[in-house]
């Protein structure tokens, strides 16, 4: 593998740093990175490896983009609205680098084809926003050996780390189980500032590139604690967990499981039809969620592990 | 008196403080006194059996209080006490 003239170029600012260089940035075009969600995390994410010049770059979403994603899903452009979020993200990447190549996942990200999906990559980036995506990617990353590089965010507050990497803790060493539905508000619920998922996606991005390099102290081990509000970075120490179920000694996890039901989310509420905003249907699904039915939910469905933008 | 900062989705609990200063020599009587003064906090970090719930981790300092002496590790006046529990948002 070897860059064109246009690429030594373009990569020009990097190829001139002693941490980059011709051997980093051929790295970077041999790497293949996995964008779970082209949303507030995403969106960031996807700019800036793309012009970074990681070589490939998949991209997993199955939404369109909404009018109220545009506070903070800089990827997306008002005249986008109602397109698939993957065409447009991949429109726009298209446009800054021509040179890396985008591959299409448009499809929910469930325990049926996570592992198939995942598996061709190098490393995994998470922009979702629910918690049983959440866990199955942290599931996947575990079982596949592929480093997870993590990112959340509510009102003003985020959380960045890497799970799943060489020696390094998981997402159930930090949190063996998630919370109850209902008992935590989501970002639709809560709010999110529109820059905050850029500063977390961004924090990820850098992240991604400093695995791909092998350069610097990564976040594996550490817990990055932002608050906007007050412009405090903090960060907590993250340790491997003995008692881990996926990653510990006694594990008891060794396949992906039923995400939904682990999550306490029995059943999904039935899309409502067009003409519906977003947040109306976040309100549905939160009236779901508060009132969960005892009935099991139909195996398909109950699998899905739905992954938002 | 060591000084808990609270997180975003918990201040609704706390009269919207980002922190709480209260007495206790453990992180057991710490928090205890911190749900005596807010009750409503109580069910967000403890389960019905009195359990930390599994989605809230507590720091002292930098430092996971499950790898130290959980509820009976102890604080000093100067320790900053941090509870995270598990958000999960992306941007929606």
């Amino acid at each position: 593998m070897e860059l064109s003239k246009d690429e030594i170029l373009r990569y020009s600012r990097h190829l001139i740093m002693p941490e980059v260089g011709m051997e980093g940035q051929l790295k970077l075009k041999a790497a293949k990175v996995l964008l779970v969600g082209t949303g507030g995390l995403g969106a960031p994410m996807a700019l800036y490896l793309t012009a970074a010049g990681v070589g490939t770059i998949g991209l997993v979403d199955f939404d369109a983009v909404d009018y109220t994603n545009l506070q903070r899903q800089v990827i997306h452009g008002t005249k986008d609205v109602g397109k698939p979020k993957i065409d447009s993200a991949i429109e726009t990447m298209n446009d800054i680098n021509p040179f890396v190549k985008v591959i299409r996942h448009e499809v929910a990200l469930t325990s049926e084809n996570a592992m198939d999906l995942v598996k061709d990559y190098d490393l995994v980036a998470d922009g979702t926003d629910n918690f049983p995506t959440r866990y199955l990617v942290n599931d996947v990353c575990v079982l596949l050996n592929k480093p997870n590089v993590y990112g959340s965010i509510f009102r003003f507050e985020g959380q960045a780390t890497i799970f799943a990497a060489e020696g390094g803790p998981c997402y159930r060493c930090l949190y063996p189980e998630p919370p109850p539905p209902g008992l935590v508000p989501s970002c639709a619920e809560g709010g999110v500032l529109g820059i905050l998922p850029g500063v977390v996606g961004l924090i990820q991005a850098t992240e991604v590139v400093k695995l791909i390099l092998g350069k610097g102290e990564t976040l594996v081990g550490r817990l990055m604690l932002y608050d906007a509000l007050n412009m405090k970075f903090r960060e907590l120490k993250l340790r491997k967990s003995d008692e881990c179920p996926i990653c510990g000694p006694n594990r008891t996890i060794h396949q992906l499981i039923d995400y939904h039901q682990f999550c306490g989310i029995p059943d999904h509420p039935p899309e409502p039809e067009t003409g519906v905003t977003e947040n109306e249907i976040e309100v549905t699904a939160l009236k779901g969620k508060s009132a969960p039915s005892k009935k099991p939910a139909p195996k398909k469905t109950a699998k899905r592990a739905k992954r938002k933008k | 008196m060591p000084k808990i900062l609270i997180p975003t989705p918990l201040r609704q609990y706390v009269d919207r403080k980002d922190s709480v200063e209260v007495a206790g020599a453990t992180i057991g009587e710490v928090l205890g006194a911190l749900t005596t003064q807010y009750p409503d906090l109580r069910k967000n970090l403890y389960s019905d059996e009195g359990k930390l719930r599994s989605f809230v981790n507590v720091y002292v300092n930098d430092e996971d209080i499950r790898y130290l002496s959980k509820d009976k590790t102890e604080v000093k006046a100067a320790d900053t006490i941090s509870i995270v529990p598990s958000i999960a948002g992306g941007g929606r």
